[in-house]
């Protein structure tokens, strides 16, 4: 696997930010056909995948949590004068749920994951990198492509919707919360209210494209951090850019995610 | 009747954009044969380490590793070759995520299913007495001074007792005691695993210890041959100067293991 380099220094021209844009892409592109060749191949390094997906759902469960929490009870907090003006009150716990499950909570939760796990892949592997322990692999005959990245992407793939679903259920918590602090509603009422409004139709495509969310931090991750180079300095920008290419390009994903769901179930239109 | 040569290089090349670290170089090691690659720094000696063992592509030439072209084989076959070879980052490049123990088991437990845990923790503490770093077993990179990050990188390199051990710098940024230590170490880990030895370094007390045979890179070339002793004794203006400024204390026969 060939991949191109980057131009470094610390004043870029146009020119060569053009260039590294393009190298961005296509660098991309092989690291994600080469993860395709590699994924199906033998050996699966399953205990590595668990690894992963343990220590990168103990990272973000905390600050997860507190931000569903809160996106929960904001919303609805927000929604309620609004809703109460046109005398629709009572369609504010189908207003927090639809929101939550169809959009704030994947989209949300993937951002964060971006934020936390991304640059943490980025930092793990461009410190890797730099530090010639990638190479200390591939001598020592161990396929570090398959051990690090492989690994990692699956973790993220495979958690991120998990924490998706949790995340929409703290978040249709902390609405309940705001639902009692501004009007008198009980817990049975708004449990029912919720459960009617959303259909099967909206909660699938939701959690679906957390995948593509959780694949996208993964590979974006490691893609910076397995090509970083520059001593620290690389690491840092490792690190940086992870973030911002993942949460640019997951919210490009969920721009296209959305209009496709919206084309395979017209319903939720 | 088999062949000596564990390492052939045939005119090996190799640029970066436009400048030539290494031009038509052409080297023999043999079996059981301890070569010094000694330089300034910048002139290719650790490209030369990373294009034997296959980190880096060549521009021209070939490199045969006991008679098998090594720029001419997939990864798989590549790797086979790999796991005859032990490499010696100067960083020592420890796994700063595992333990020393899983540092060394790590390459034990992918090349050689087969052994039992228990066989696996034997060889780990036959390989940390080897470098007496027994006590060190359980410990993070992170805690490990430098001198014991080489040793532990030189006992994971030599875990899977290979047949050609690669020395990028061993001893650099060491003080002078404890590079005597490594290098003195590396001699008789050599002597007792008969491995053969490429050893890139620009510390004459380490080459004084290690050497068989020197070579001297300059200009992308090898353009010293010869024992430690012809270089250091050389009347060549250039190396006279390298060495003055490098001799410091030099063990003698007596002294080797």
């Amino acid at each position: 696997m060939k991949l191109p380099r980057l131009k470094q220094g610390k004043r870029l021209s146009t020119g060569e930010y053009i260039y590294n844009f393009f190298a961005t892409i296509s660098g991309l592109t092989i690291f994600n056909i080469e993860f395709f060749k590699q994924v199906f191949v033998p050996p699966y390094e399953i205990s590595e995948i668990k690894k992963h997906m343990d220590e990168l759902g103990v990272k973000t469960f905390g600050i997860v949590s507190v931000t569903g929490f809160i996106i929960g009870l904001v919303l609805a907090m927000q929604s309620q004068p609004v809703l109460a003006r046109f005398g629709a009150s009572d369609f504010l716990p189908g207003m927090v749920a639809l929101s939550v499950v169809r959009e704030l909570g994947p989209v949300i939760t993937a951002l964060i994951f971006a934020g936390r796990v991304s640059s943490g892949i980025g930092a793990e592997l461009g410190s890797m990198r730099v530090t010639e322990q990638i190479d200390a692999m591939e001598v020592s005959a161990v396929n570090p492509f398959k051990y690090l990245v492989v690994t990692r992407i699956i973790a993220t793939t495979m958690i991120l919707p998990v924490l998706t679903i949790y995340v929409i259920i703290i978040a249709l918590l902390g609405g309940y919360l705001a639902v009692i602090i501004v009007e008198s509603m009980n817990f049975e009422y708004y449990r029912i209210a919720v459960i009617n409004s959303v259909e099967f139709g909206d909660f699938i495509p939701g959690v679906a494209k957390t995948f593509v969310f959780g694949y996208i931090v993964g590979i974006v991750g490691s893609y910076k951090g397995f090509t970083a180079e520059g001593g620290t300095e690389g690491v840092g920008k490792a690190s940086t850019t992870s973030v911002v290419v993942s949460s640019l390009l997951i919210l490009i994903f969920d721009m296209i995610l959305v209009k496709i769901s919206l084309w395979l179930w017209p319903t939720l239109g | 009747m088999a062949d000596s040569r564990v390492v052939v290089i045939k005119n090996l090349s190799k640029r970066f954009d436009t400048l030539s670290v290494l031009e038509n170089i052409s080297l023999e090691v043999t079996r059981g044969e301890n070569l010094i690659v000694f330089g300034r720094s910048g002139q290719g000696k650790s490209v030369l380490l990373k294009c034997i063992i296959g980190l880096m592509t060549l521009d021209s030439g070939e490199i045969f590793i006991n008679g098998q072209n090594i720029g001419k084989l997939k990864i798989n076959e590549l790797n086979q070759v790999r796991k005859n070879i032990g490499f010696l980052f100067q960083s020592s490049a420890l796994y700063d995520s595992m333990t020393v123990y899983e540092n060394l088991s790590f390459p034990l437990k992918r090349h050689f299913p087969d052994m039992t845990l228990n066989e696996i923790n034997d060889k780990v503490k036959y390989t940390l007495e080897l470098v007496s770093l027994e006590e060190a077993i359980n410990k993070m990179p992170a805690e490990l001074s430098g001198g014991m990050k080489k040793r532990i990188g030189l006992a994971r390199s030599i875990i899977t007792d290979p047949e050609l051990m690669l020395y990028d710098e061993p001893t650099t940024g060491l003080d002078p005691i404890t590079t005597k230590e490594i290098s003195e170490l590396i001699l008789s880990l050599q002597k007792k695993l008969n491995m053969t030895s490429i050893v890139v370094t620009h510390d004459l007390i380490c080459a004084e210890i290690i050497a068989d045979r020197a070579i001297f890179l300059k200009d992308a070339k090898i353009a010293y041959e010869g024992d430690i002793k012809q270089l250091t004794e050389s009347n060549d203006s250039f190396l006279k100067n390298f060495f003055s400024h490098e001799i410091l204390d030099i063990p003698n026969e007596s002294q080797k293991v």
